[in-house]
């Protein structure tokens, strides 16, 4: 059986050009930048100085308390200090400056291709090896990986969800591991039903990936408790409590963790992650990018290290296309744009997408006309319309009352909007302020 | 280099846009339109083109002079207000009476409160009350489809018009049907041939623009199937408890403007609730004051009257019909 | 005929003798009994409701002034001292006059200054883009020219100039009430004295980055280079993080500050036009882009 979530959601055009692209490496020259923040929580504090000689997966910032990750270095070569370099939004942060000499690599990280299917290991030498490993959501959001698998007191976990919905239109990196690194993923959720002591699993993949689901479908026989579930294509599937919904049909309480109803939601690459992290004590120092866009010469997926610059992925990517109007990192929808090239890649990095100026300009804004199409499409059930007025506004007590903290930024009310209202900009900005998550600065 | 355009998501967007939403319901009402053409000939080309005109030309100079806004009048909301105004007339009326009701729509009904998006009344339904109450002879009477009209009666009751006069006259339901005046079949009702507006003779065509309308998602079915199944139920009840005095459903749901009311103009986004719930309760509201009207009071017709009322009601139904919060805590 | 009449004045008068005691009932019940010198108060106050007092209006300022025990922190910029002076009369109390501020805006970063790296898309509002991006430029502390200081302004006194797109300040309009300076996320905007004749000297920049970042970003950013430091004799500049500040209770106006800056930061408002300054200036940009040229 075929199953989604019910409320609201939209379904835009997929687009994913770039599905039959195999993995490649991209090779590592020149000065990457890491930076030392590329995480939800603290930011990681440097442990090395300039001239200072690392390899690659050395540890280079060290986590600064319980929610932080720690940092690797992703190439072997010299320290040239730490500056503060802009990211893709152009604000500027500390960065560790390396320039690439050779790649050499950590003597303990296994580098052989065998699939290791060892599971002898306990749930804390596992959880101790995904700490170390500095792993951190993939899915977009870098929440600590150990954070998020550590569970409260009080709470029980009942079950793993593998988040292969990948729903975003463009996006391919999940699809192309699911292809190529089946197993090995399969593993990785193995570890992880350890690591939190479960014996179920589900992996949630949309059926426009119908190879992938075959493909796991077929190796999955071989493990214990792990469940494919094919879910029916719909944004924004991938987004937890959605995909929670979809698969267990249980909905995460408002204002709570999705622990509450013993799920643990994993995304596909941070589930191959720690497989590599645990299995091949390879700390995460690269991650797979989509490099699409319709202009494109070629397709990509890459295998690209943490602080790449971006404007190397577009050179191996056959350079940027003519009339090219935004470079994205991420999906279309919850993506953000870039604004220079020269910034540099990080651990969630998932994507690089190029559309045109036609198709990323905005529409002229006109007057609501109270459509609810915004409503309909809202998946938490806000009403975007009135959100959007009072954030203009910005009365914070009617946004409270109004549930705008729910809000999951998904884009569906402003992608819906016919009058092509900012609907989606000023609720977050209202979500900000309400919640008093912005600091002016000083 | 070419400047890298940034903003927040999403970036891209969905295929709606407010101009396509009113080219959608304007194509929904064109098999309507011609029934109309073909049954009551260049009356109905004359009151259709004069409404569209004047409303588009009322908008655009109220826009320019008096709100001192630029112009919208290509997003097509006017010639929806006009189209909708001119189903709701007599293909017979004076053609300054169909430039004031325009003029009340755009003007009273739509632009004094902030126009598209900021009125709390349909505006077609405005001006076309408006001209009901001010000059309801020209309004009431009803040119016949031009297949029936003889040289002597070129002008006709409409079926609700037939019925409330019957009742008045103490007849019974089943004897007004065997009278001379009640002429026509549901046949008739559904392809158009009674007298009435131009636009709501034909129950078929309306209907047609109703799929059309839920095929291309300009519309949910929330509104209008409340609006028939209150209608059903209450005169349905009403109709079993004294079959003498009170005409079965299928009449009320088949003549006068209720499929025009229900489908076109109380789904009318801005006058229309937001949630489905609230859509729900909405068209309940219209189907019971509806029938409320028709049967027990002096107007033979209440869809205009129950929309307006209902739209009056719809801020209310927004403020305690909200959606249900994504796992809401009870 | 007669009796219609009748009967219509009677009903009329009894329907309105019912309502007037019912009203009265009404009005006595739920009568507020408040200091009668909150409202003499308010009338003495501009009645702007602004909020430039820091109270939520001008009735909750009248309050607030009637229920202090001293007044002499608080103060009403939009009415400024003549207002306060009125309002201690009346109450009794004591306040300290202020020097009277006005907003300025500390960025000069024009479309020709600093130029426009990508072009932003999304809703027109400061806040909504400084939540995502840094800006548009390579300054990352600049003027976004979204214009959230001109929507939140009450008095009509601040404007975007289409050609800077640069937020000004109309002298003559603008009372002082920081509701600009609060709505900028950027914080660009400064309530400063006004000065003797209206006459203002302000770094008009508030990049921190180091000299070449800023330099590069924008042609009149501080570069920190501290000449004006050094040319100033009342010791009223202070350099922090590559960026001037002049502080302008020390600053005595000579201007000599605004002759040495190599970047033309320093912005100096409605003082008498200088002949020679003209010529120094001429020389010091030819310095400046001979000087470029060779970079």
């Amino acid at each position: 059986m075929i199953k989604t979530f019910k409320k609201g959601g939209v379904h835009p055009p997929e687009n994913k050009i770039s599905r039959n692209a195999a993995l490649e490496q991209l090779k590592p020259d020149g000065i990457v930048k890491i930076f030392t923040s590329q995480h939800i929580g603290a930011p990681a504090e440097c442990i090395v100085a300039k001239g200072d000689q690392v390899k690659v997966g050395q540890l280079i910032a060290e986590a600064n308390g319980f929610v932080s990750a720690n940092v690797h270095s992703s190439v072997s070569g010299t320290v040239l200090g730490i500056e503060n370099v802009a990211d893709y939004q152009g604000i500027k942060k500390p960065a560790i400056c390396i320039q690439v000499e050779g790649d050499e690599w950590e003597e303990n990280i296994d580098r052989s291709p065998e699939i290791n299917r060892d599971l002898s290991k306990t749930s804390e030498e596992i959880l101790a090896k995904i700490t170390e490993a500095g792993l951190v959501g993939l899915g977009g959001a870098t929440f600590p990986t150990h954070v998020k698998l550590t569970i409260p007191k009080g709470k029980t976990a009942k079950a793993i969800i593998i988040n292969g919905a990948e729903c975003e239109p463009y996006l391919t990196s999940d699809h192309r591991i699911m292809l190529e690194k089946g197993e090995e993923l399969l593993v990785g959720v193995q570890l992880l039903k350890k690591a939190v002591n479960v014996d179920k699993a589900y992996i949630g993949i949309e059926t426009n990936k119908q190879d992938a689901i075959d493909n796991l479908t077929k190796l999955s026989k071989k493990y214990s408790g792990i469940e494919i579930v094919s879910l029916k294509p719909k944004y924004p599937q991938g987004g937890e409590k959605q995909l929670i919904k979809s698969i267990t049909g249980l909905e995460v309480p408002d204002r709570a963790l999705p622990i509450e109803t013993g799920c643990i939601v994993s995304n596909i690459c941070t589930t191959f992650a720690v497989y590599e992290a645990v299995q091949k004590n390879k700390p995460l120092f690269e991650n797979s990018i989509t490099v699409t866009g319709k202009n494109l010469k070629v397709q990509k997926n890459f295998i690209v290290r943490v602080g790449t610059p971006l404007s190397k992925l577009i050179e191996a990517a056959g350079g940027m296309p003519q009339n090219t109007g935004k470079i994205i990192s991420g999906g279309p929808m919850m993506g953000r744009a870039i604004s220079n090239t020269d910034a540099p890649t990080l651990k969630g990095s998932g994507a690089v997408l190029f559309i045109t100026a036609a198709e990323a300009k905005r529409g002229t804004k006109s007057n609501c006309i109270r459509c609810s199409k915004c409503v309909v499409a809202c998946p938490i059930g806000l009403q975007p319309f009135l959100l959007y007025k009072l954030a203009e506004l910005n009365m914070l007590e009617e946004l409270k009352e109004n549930s705008v903290h729910a809000c999951i930024e998904c884009g569906c009310c402003l992608y819906t909007c016919p009058a092509n209202l900012p609907l989606v900009d000023y609720i977050r900005l209202g979500k900000t302020r309400a919640m008093k998550l912005i600091v002016k600065p000083k | 280099m070419t400047k890298l355009i940034i903003s927040p998501s999403p970036h891209v967007h969905g295929e709606f846009s407010t101009k396509r939403l009113m080219r959608d319901v304007i194509i929904a009402l064109l098999p309507a339109l011609f029934v109309s053409f073909y049954f009551f000939g260049f009356g109905a080309v004359k009151v259709v083109c004069i409404s569209i005109i004047s409303c588009v030309i009322f908008e655009y100079l109220i826009q320019k002079f008096l709100l001192k806004t630029t112009p919208s009048i290509n997003d097509l909301s006017a010639v929806v207000t006009g189209l909708i105004l001119s189903f709701n007339l007599p293909s017979n009326l004076p053609v300054w009476l169909v430039v004031t009701g325009s003029l009340i729509a755009i003007g009273v009904g739509k632009m004094v409160f902030g126009g598209l998006g900021s009125n709390p009344f349909n505006p077609a339904l405005v001006g076309r009350v408006f001209l009901l109450i001010a000059r309801p002879v020209e309004m009431t009477t009803w040119p016949l489809p031009l297949t029936l009209a003889t040289p002597d009666a070129v002008t006709g009751a409409t079926p609700l018009a037939i019925i409330k006069e019957g009742l008045k006259n103490g007849l019974t339901i089943d004897q007004i049907k065997e009278s001379a005046d009640y002429s026509f079949n549901y046949l008739d009702t559904l392809f158009g041939q009674i007298g009435g507006s131009l636009g709501e003779v034909s129950a078929l065509a309306l209907l047609l623009g109703f799929a059309y309308m839920l095929v291309r998602k300009v519309i949910t079915w929330h509104i209008p199937v409340a609006i028939f199944l209150s209608v059903a139920v209450f005169s349905g009840t009403l109709h079993l408890l004294n079959p003498d005095k009170f005409i079965d459903p299928v009449f009320h749901l088949l003549t006068g403007g209720m499929i025009l009311g229900a489908v076109y103009m109380a789904t009318d986004y801005v006058t229309s609730p937001m949630t489905h719930k609230g859509m729900t309760v909405y068209g309940i509201g219209i189907g019971l004051l509806t029938i409320t009207i028709r049967t027990f009071g002096s107007y033979p017709e209440g869809m205009s009257f129950a929309i307006l009322f209902m739209n009056a009601i719809v801020p209310l139904i927004n403020k305690y019909m909200k959606p249900k919060l994504f796992g809401e805590r009870k | 005929m007669d009796s219609t009449i009748l009967i219509t004045v009677i009903m009329l008068g009894v329907l309105a003798a019912t309502l007037a005691v019912v009203l009265y009932i009404v009005a006595q019940k739920f009568k507020v009994v408040e200091d009668e010198r909150i409202g003499e108060t308010e009338n003495i106050l501009p009645g702007a409701n602004c909020g430039g007092c820091g109270y939520t209006g001008c009735h909750a300022f009248a309050e607030a002034l009637v229920n202090a025990d001293d007044i002499a922190a608080m103060f009403c910029p939009v009415g400024g001292n003549a207002t306060m002076v009125k309002i201690a009369e009346y109450l009794n109390k004591k306040v300290e006059t202020k020097d009277s501020a006005i907003a300025v805006v500390r960025c000069a970063g024009s479309c020709e200054n600093r130029s426009r790296v990508n072009e932003f898309d999304g809703a027109v509002s400061c806040a909504v883009m400084a939540a995502t991006y840094s800006g548009d430029t390579d300054c990352s502390y600049g003027c976004l020219g979204r214009g959230d200081c001109v929507s939140v302004c009450n008095f009509g006194a601040i404007y975007i100039n289409g050609e800077t797109m640069l937020p000004e300040v109309d002298e003559d309009k603008c009372t002082a009430c920081g509701a600009c300076v609060k709505a900028c996320p950027k914080l660009i905007i400064e309530l400063r004295k006004k000065g003797t004749k209206s006459r203002r000297i302000y770094v008009s920049c508030v990049n921190k980055d180091k000299g070449a970042v800023a330099r590069k970003a924008c042609k009149t950013a501080c570069i920190g280079c501290a000449a004006c430091r050094k040319a100033c004799g009342f010791e009223s500049i202070l350099i922090e993080n590559f960026l001037a500040y002049i502080d302008p209770n020390k600053c005595r106006l000579c201007r000599k500050c605004v002759e040495v800056c190599p970047t033309g930061s320093i912005v100096e408002l409605n003082f008498p036009p200088r002949k020679p300054k003209v010529e120094i200036q001429e020389q010091k940009t030819n310095n400046l882009n001979s000087e470029n040229a060779t970079n």
